[in-house]
């Protein structure tokens, strides 16, 4: 792999990002909403600063995770892999390239979503805001690099988008918003314990309750990191150049 | 001289079918090899192992001296397929542009290659709101890209009028006169004539491996679809 190949492929994906506008504007508005909706849904202060900086981290993660998935399988179907996979472009340099652009846009949805709930909807968590837009970040990495890995076992765009009530719904049922996972049944918290959205959650949970940067939330990002790490080494094993 | 492009004994089976039926074909450097056949006698495939994607059952693929797909290669074969592939929310100049920043050459070659195939008055429109010729053109500027040594094209001038064929055909001359090897795959007929070599496919096999001249002087036509028929039946005629 090289960085200027890596550098370009961020810089394609970006301008076929930014050239959806509707995309972008959907991007950068709809967590917002969502936002203003949960505040006045329970019209409660402290449920909403309960739940809201979790919810911070799980937007970004949906929607990059849907948007890559769909993005990654335009790829495949339109032969544009298969053409790429002919150049001196390598594996790592096309995931990577997803991976800035989309960590990029992931970081500006972060920052408009965590401006409402903050300064507009007054919510009030321990730790620092900035804190839970880096948090964010990289739940939206991660939902991007599973994105990236599960649109190989997808071959249509309706599949694609299936993948998302399949692969997501179940972690955040289990990560612990709904219920408390020490509260769950044995099984249910196993499960729970491999899922790598409990960490997300737990993170940012981290933050509303502590003033500085506990060692359970470092443990916490290194695990959401490492997941992510972990999926875009399975997405590079799904791309092969030869096929039948 | 050593060839250009080596194949032996090539099989290849996609799913339980076998699409190639150990085909073999020489060609030297600066070639025009044209590919003709029926659509689905496995002229995209027997490409498709050209350029490294396909998986193969048993032979050999050999380009420029390596086998194809060696990544040695992926700077000096350009591969066309058959559909556009494209983005087509980006423009043609930015489609070339990105290709350019993969192989590592500068952009003004990327630009080159556009007015190569005269879409430079298009270069700044997507590609998603060209119609399908320019479409199938902005695909070929990102092959031309990078003057590769081997270019690999299926069906390239399909849907393209007959000026803007014409203009094609006289630079792949142009490029195999520089020294490119030219693979190009035709379901038509009468882009066969200006071929230098014609390989006729049918069912995953080659019916005839000759000049264009030959084949009208062995078969006793000067037309070449009729050439091809001729050829067919007599195949047909000496298996039963």
């Amino acid at each position: 792999m090289s960085p200027r190949v890596t550098l370009a492929t961020a810089r394609r994906v970006l301008i076929q990002l930014i050239r959806d506008h509707r995309t972008v504007a959907m991007l950068l508005v709809v967590p917002s909403v969502l936002m203003v909706l949960l505040r006045y849904v329970f019209d409660n202060t402290a449920i909403f600063d309960r739940l809201a900086p979790a919810l911070l981290g799980v937007f970004p993660f949906i929607v990059m995770f849907l948007v890559t998935s769909v993005a990654m399988l335009r790829e495949r179907t339109s032969g544009t892999l298969e053409r790429l996979l002919t150049t001196p472009l390598g594996k790592l340099d096309l995931l990577l390239g997803y991976g800035i652009a989309f960590a990029l846009a992931a970081t500006a949805q972060a920052a408009v979503a965590c401006a409402t709930a903050y300064w507009l909807l007054d919510l009030d968590t321990s730790g620092p805001a900035w804190l839970v837009v880096v948090i964010a970040v990289a739940d939206a990495v991660l939902g991007m690099a599973l994105g990236l890995w599960v649109s190989a076992f997808a071959r249509t765009e309706f599949q694609a988008v299936q993948f998302m009530p399949a692969f997501v719904l179940p972690q955040l049922l289990l990560c612990g918003l709904f219920t408390p996972r020490e509260a769950m049944a044995d099984w249910l918290e196993a499960i729970s314990n491999v899922l790598p959205m409990s960490y997300a959650v737990e993170a940012l949970t981290e933050v509303t309750t502590h003033t500085d940067i506990t060692g359970t939330l470092v443990r916490d990002l290194g695990i959401v990191a490492g997941a992510a790490a972990a999926a875009l080494g399975l997405a590079a094993a799904t791309l092969r150049r030869r096929t039948d | 001289m050593e060839a250009a492009i080596a194949v032996d004994g090539l099989v290849v089976d996609r799913g339980k079918r076998r699409v190639l039926h150990g085909v073999g074909f020489q060609a030297s450097p600066g070639a025009v090899v044209g590919l003709l056949g029926p659509s689905g006698c496995g002229k995209s495939t027997l490409m498709r192992c050209l350029v490294g994607v396909q998986k193969i059952r048993s032979g050999s693929v050999r380009v420029l001296g390596e086998p194809a797909g060696a990544a040695s290669l992926r700077h000096r074969v350009g591969y066309v397929t058959q559909a556009p592939s494209v983005y087509a929310d980006l423009t043609v100049r930015e489609n070339a542009r990105y290709f350019a920043a993969v192989l590592g050459v500068p952009a003004a070659e990327a630009d080159r290659a556009v007015r190569d195939v005269g879409l430079d008055d298009h270069a700044g429109q997507t590609v998603g709101a060209l119609s399908g010729g320019q479409r199938t053109r902005a695909s070929l500027a990102c092959a031309l890209v990078g003057r590769p040594d081997v270019l690999v094209l299926d069906e390239p001038t399909v849907g393209l009028d007959p000026v803007l064929r014409n203009e094609l055909w006289q630079r792949f001359h142009e490029l195999a006169a520089d020294g490119t090897t030219l693979v190009v795959s035709s379901h038509v007929m009468d882009e066969a004539g200006r071929c230098d070599r014609l390989l006729l496919m049918r069912d995953g096999r080659f019916v005839a491996d000759d000049t264009p001249t030959a084949l009208r002087a062995s078969t006793g036509t000067d037309d070449l679809e009729e050439a091809f028929l001729r050829l067919i039946n007599a195949a047909s005629a000496e298996v039963a």
